[in-house]
């Protein structure tokens, strides 16, 4: 019953496949077709409702606002695209996408690697397996400001941790705050920390779905532990680490919390993204029209990335 | 049969010499894991004379709870727990709601425009809120939420992820069966109350835990529409007494502590079932 939900969510990016009703086997026209049709409307209403209001709308809203000139909370004036030509001159705007930019690149491949390597050390013969599992995705149940608050404690480069560490070793501390690539590397770091154990709980559901025979198979041809892992194991997760590259690289597009609390895009906007740079615009320097601007921006990065995933993914599914 | 007890019993020989480094591996990550969470209790436990003094140890000496009395003397501690919990248990009741009955409607029925209203719903994953924010404070005020937990309950309570799992799990669901109810006359509401509904209950647990943990642990929306001190859910809280409190980092993180403490009990107590359920949603 669960491998044909697996199959489908599988190959299946969010929003990609053409939802494919049922076929009853008849064609044209069904008496119950009106019926059934109010129906799925009817069961749709509350969650269009919401998503229309809160999100549809406001989306509208903000593609209109990236076109004005605005100040606080009044009217705005309609100035064309000249946020967007702001953008260009715009260094801020530059660093905070380069440094989106590297997030992800960091960040997905790192958390999946880690969740990778976790989940199949966690999915051998171990004792007190359960324990380890339970520890390593205990992150996730704390929440994004309780973890950079204890980021902030552990890299405070006076009295933090992470330098008296260092310093016990001789070694000398390292800028955490003041240096622009360290006070990066902490929002890497931290982001490790607080997401390596989702990227596990798929990996370990992955591997969970694969029969212990195909492994035995695969040793019985004389493969080796790696070359198992390698053409057997990898491949057989490629479901897995489809959904887990959308998933990672959706939130590092739009990571805010750990960067907002710490390090709130410091020092000079060394660790400024794209979202907190429209933050700052939107409710701090209350340049809301740019912040729309910065968002849409965003948006549109966004979208072009998942369009071009699912093709160079539906292309391999053809091939293999 | 004869082949394979050799090859397994060989397999299990090699495994147990392997089996000392993966525990060591698998102690040294735990360790890794577990340290920024020890660490917190540690400096939460320790006296403020102590922190100041910078001579914190990897193991206190003296513990004491100062840290939270001073803590909940001085903020409306429990006021912000009500909040959340209201706020959480509601985002999470509704959303599951939502996303059940679209989930259904898109994996059972035939409908013009579905994959449009389906794509449309999926999209919304990828809408980060700071793009739509301005327009949404706007629109919440002008509905009047402004100021109450509506605020933050109405724009955060449908997912499209949510509706996306629900309509992969209900997918699964054996045709025969519905059919069969329809033709004993059920309507769609009984087939989705007494078929679908149960069917699901794997699913529905792990949607109802997610959207808990994700609403009891928002930052940016309840940041913006939470603006009256009294309103406040626990991470804004945390954030607004950090702010108060400076380098007091015991004060800090005992009352980080208070946030992260029912989550993670829940999280030790029910992720069996969140696990499983997991894996038989088919996420993989």
């Amino acid at each position: 019953m669960s491998t044909v939900p697996a199959a489908t969510a599988a190959t299946a990016p969010p929003g990609v496949r053409a939802p494919d009703p049922p076929r009853r086997g008849r064609r044209g026209p069904r008496r119950g077709a009106v019926k059934e049709a109010l129906a799925a409307y009817g069961f749709l209403a509350p969650g269009l409702v919401l998503l229309g209001t809160f999100v549809f709308v406001p989306l509208a809203g903000a593609a209109a606002l990236s076109l004005q000139r605005t100040n606080g909370f009044g009217d705005g004036v309609w100035v064309g695209l000249d946020n967007y030509a702001r953008l260009f001159t715009d260094p801020v705007f530059w660093r905070a996408t380069l440094n989106t930019v590297l997030f992800t690149l960091v960040v997905t491949p790192g958390s999946m690697a880690l969740g990778l390597g976790a989940a199949v050390l966690l999915n051998s013969v171990l004792p007190a397996r359960g324990l380890f599992r339970s520890v390593l995705i205990l992150p996730m149940a704390v929440s994004g400001v309780a973890t950079a608050l204890v980021g902030v404690l552990v890299f405070d480069q006076n009295s933090g941790f992470a330098n008296a560490v260092l310093r016990a070793l001789g070694l000398p501390g390292v800028d955490w705050q003041s240096g622009g690539t360290a006070a990066f590397v902490t929002v890497v770091l931290v982001t490790l920390w607080w997401r390596t154990g989702f990227n596990m709980l798929i990996y370990l559901a992955g591997l969970q779905g694969i029969g212990r025979e195909t492994l035995e198979a695969a040793t019985l041809d004389g493969a080796g532990p790696w070359q198992r892992f390698r053409y057997v194991v990898v491949p057989m997760l490629g479901p897995s680490s489809f959904f887990l590259v959308v998933m990672n690289v959706i939130y590092s597009f739009q990571v805010f919390d750990i960067v907002f609390v710490l390090t709130g895009g410091g020092p000079r906007n060394a660790t400024t993204v794209l979202v907190t740079y429209a933050y700052d615009n939107g409710f701090v320097t209350r340049d809301q029209g740019y912040a729309a601007t910065i968002g849409v921006f965003l948006l549109v990065v966004s979208l072009a990335f998942t369009w071009l995933r699912w093709r160079t993914s539906r292309t391999k599914d053809l091939v293999g | 049969m004869s082949t394979a007890a050799p090859v397994r019993a060989h397999r299990r020989r090699r495994r147990d010499r392997w089996m000392p480094a993966r525990l060591a591996a698998a102690v040294v990550v735990s360790l890794v894991t577990l340290f920024p969470l020890y660490w917190m209790v540690v400096v939460a436990l320790t006296s403020r004379s102590e922190l100041l003094g910078g001579t914190l140890r990897l193991v206190p000496r003296e513990l004491t709870l100062d840290n939270f009395r001073r803590v909940l003397d001085a903020f409306p501690v429990a006021a912000w727990v009500g909040n959340s919990v209201a706020i959480s248990l509601t985002v999470a009741l509704l959303s599951v709601t939502v996303s059940m009955l679209a989930g259904y409607a898109f994996a059972q029925l035939r409908f013009p425009g579905s994959t449009a209203l389906f794509l449309l719903t999926v999209a919304t994953v990828m809408i980060p809120l700071q793009v739509i924010m301005v327009p949404l404070f706007r629109i919440v005020t002008s509905m009047g939420l402004f100021g109450s937990y509506w605020a933050v309950i109405l724009p955060t309570a449908a997912s499209g992820f949510g509706a996306f799992l629900a309509r992969q799990f209900v997918l699964a669901i054996p045709r025969e069966l519905i059919d069969a109810a329809r033709v004993d006359g059920a309507g769609h509401l009984r087939i989705f109350r007494s078929i679908v509904l149960p069917l699901s209950r794997p699913l529905l647990a792990v949607l109802f835990f997610m959207t808990l943990l994700s609403s009891w642990n928002d930052l940016a929306w309840p940041l913006v529409a939470l603006q009256d001190n009294a309103l406040y859910t626990l991470p804004i809280g945390l954030l607004y007494l950090q702010g108060q409190l400076g380098s007091d980092y015991g004060g800090t993180m005992a009352f980080a502590i208070i946030t992260v403490a029912p989550m993670v009990a829940l999280f030790l107590v029910a992720q069996r079932y969140f696990v499983e359920g997991f894996a038989r949603t088919g996420i993989r």
